[in-house]
């Protein structure tokens, strides 16, 4: 078990120099790690590539390799032509995005209000809404009464019905009060004296401190809002349905995309195809990651420690 | 602030009272309020219900195995990563490890079948090489140990952010200090390394030991049909398929109700014991 060290090493190299403490490792232990490594990573990058190789194939290579390609001899896009032609999944994405965009600015509009009263002492309920909300985080209501109850508000088959029930998520909470209790009461009194209400305080201070915060619970939620299935598949007609349950259906059930629900007639295997709405299922999800990946270690720090 | 708060009072509180309906008889036209009582009849039938202990069976041993097999893979890999001198190479892989958990279940699923599947990248590449093919997708004894590595693909690289949270804390001074003393790695680990990811460990578990009655609910649920109620039937998959399917709301919400007073009681169970042997545990 080695521990590492900041200091810089020889100019233009980026290995850091071994404290002299230190035992210098024995080169199996070396290969091994390095084996692990290599390991890991391929472990998650063959599967992707397989599906975006598949999905830009042609339909004679996948045939005459049994269903699956490593690497396409003549990429093609036909499979992604079918699939964006006016179809069923042309019309999920658009829920996905839909409800993805707007669950996630309503969720993060009553969380950050919600965790920012709960931050600041002596703002009505303090202690005891907590415990009461911490408590739904121990004992979730259960499957059968939140169907009935969303059945009994009239929600069914309706967009909202994939946003409400799940509006605030306890540990997004958990995670902001946090970090807006990390920020120094100093700032809070300053801005007081200079006249500011609650509104103006959390707009002009608490929120331009906490955009590391903001950017990673707001990932939570917009991940949270395209991955669900589950929701729709109870609530929803299969003519609203969001891309993860579309997916769902003809993917992993075996379903087969016809004619009809490409839109119109079909060249390409079923296979390309699949793969096809499986990459694009995925993309949104690789491009916005890249991004707000650094601010993770800080986000869940913050609500691991609090909670 | 208040449409936050009104959101719990009516999805948490209000389904909450909501699982009155473990005691009645469910008649849809009169509503949960104005179904006729049934006392415990529902709990009852259940605890008869030959299914019903199936499931639970099944939950619990799905759970012991993904506590076994799951829960070190997290730490190791934590382990592995802090011990790196390069931190090129270490935010690389941490990046590459993190990312499968941002991805949904169905995709997860549907990538396994991809690659394990009758017609799959394994298959075919025996197939290529003249062996007879598996079907480990479709093979009810299969499938604890498919979705043991189901979890450990998904969030086996996720797990490790909270264990490298706390090695990122010890003092490199400690190490320093028991290396001049003469101990050498091993020892260093037991007494520096281990002391200072105990309260993290102890946590992980009290948790998962509260949540021992559900096991991936969406994930059982997606493959259940692949391989048959009898190896993929868990608690939630059955409140699923006598509830939401069956129609039977009261039955369902009984085992439901069961299955979430059972779970808050081991929290807190659980929860005492840490405190006994002297760990701050989760503290709610």
């Amino acid at each position: 078990m080695s521990a590492r060290t900041r200091t810089a090493g020889r100019a233009g190299s980026r290995t850091a120099v071994r404290p002299a403490w230190l035992e210098k490792p024995k080169p199996l232990t070396r290969a091994a790690k390095a084996v692990a490594l290599v390991a890991v990573v391929l472990l998650v990058c063959v599967p992707f590539l397989v599906i975006v190789s598949t999905s830009l194939a042609s339909t004679d290579e996948v045939v005459a390799n049994g269903g699956w390609v490593l690497w396409p001899a003549e990429p093609s896009l036909d499979a992604y032509r079918d699939i964006l032609d006016g179809g069923i999944v042309t019309h999920a994405l658009g829920v996905s995005a839909g409800v993805t965009l707007v669950g996630t600015l309503l969720s993060l509009a009553c969380t950050v209000t919600l965790a920012y009263a709960l931050s600041r002492p002596g703002v009505f309920g303090g202690r005891p809404v907590l415990l009461l909300i911490l408590f739904t985080f121990l004992f979730p209501p259960g499957m059968i009464p939140s169907f009935l109850l969303v059945k009994e508000l009239g929600l069914l088959d309706s967009y909202a019905s994939l946003v409400l029930p799940v509006l605030v998520n306890v540990f997004n909470l958990v995670v902001l009060r946090g970090f807006f209790q990390g920020i120094p009461e100093e700032l809070y009194e300053a801005a007081r004296l200079d006249g500011a209400g609650d509104w103006r305080v959390l707009f002009s201070v608490v929120l331009p401190l906490s955009k590391a915060a903001l950017a990673v619970v707001g990932l939570f939620y917009a991940v949270a809002y395209w991955n669900s299935w589950f929701y729709a598949s109870l609530y929803l007609e299969s003519d609203h349905w969001p891309l993860q349950q579309v997916l769902r259906t003809y993917v992993v059930a075996g379903s087969g995309l016809t004619d009809a629900t490409t839109g119109e007639g079909t060249v390409t295997a079923p296979q390309t195809v699949q793969m096809a709405v499986l990459v694009i299922a995925t993309v949104p999800i690789l491009l916005v990651y890249p991004f707000l990946q650094r601010y993770f270690t800080k986000g869940v720090l913050t609500g691991a420690i609090k909670s | 602030m208040l449409p936050g708060l009104g959101y719990f009072l009516l999805f948490h509180y209000g389904a909450l009272a909501g699982n009155l309906i473990a005691f009645k008889e469910y008649v849809p036209f009169d509503g949960v309020w104005g179904s006729p009582w049934v006392g415990l009849g529902n709990f009852q039938r259940m605890f008869e219900d030959g299914a019903f202990w199936a499931a639970v069976l099944n939950t619990l041993w799905i759970a012991v195995l993904q506590l076994v097999f799951y829960f070190p893979v997290p730490l190791g890999l934590a382990l592995l990563l802090h011990s790196l001198t390069r931190d090129s190479v270490r935010r690389f892989v941490q990046s590459v490890a993190y990312l499968p958990h941002f991805i949904s279940w169905v995709i997860v699923v549907a990538l396994f079948q991809q690659v394990l599947g009758d017609t799959g990248l394994l298959n075919s590449s025996l197939d290529g090489m003249g062996l007879s093919t598996v079907d480990i997708i479709g093979d009810p004894d299969a499938f604890r140990s498919l979705t043991v590595a189901q979890v450990i693909w998904k969030d086996a690289g996720w797990g490790t952010i909270i264990f490298l949270a706390a090695l990122a804390q010890v003092d490199e001074q400690q190490y320093e200090a028991a290396a001049i003393d003469g101990a050498g790695p091993w020892r260093r680990f037991w007494h520096v390394t281990l002391p200072a990811i105990r309260p993290v460990i102890v946590l992980l578990l009290i948790m998962r030991l509260g949540d021992i009655l559900s096991v991936g609910f969406e994930q059982m649920l997606l493959q259940r049909d692949a391989v048959g109620p009898e190896a993929a039937e868990i608690i939630d998959t059955f409140v699923y398929y006598q509830g939401i399917v069956g129609g039977d709301y009261g039955f369902a919400a009984a085992a439901g109700l069961f299955k979430g007073v059972v779970g808050a009681l081991l929290v807190y169970a659980a929860n005492k014991v840490a405190h006994r042997l002297g760990e701050q545990g989760v503290y709610k």
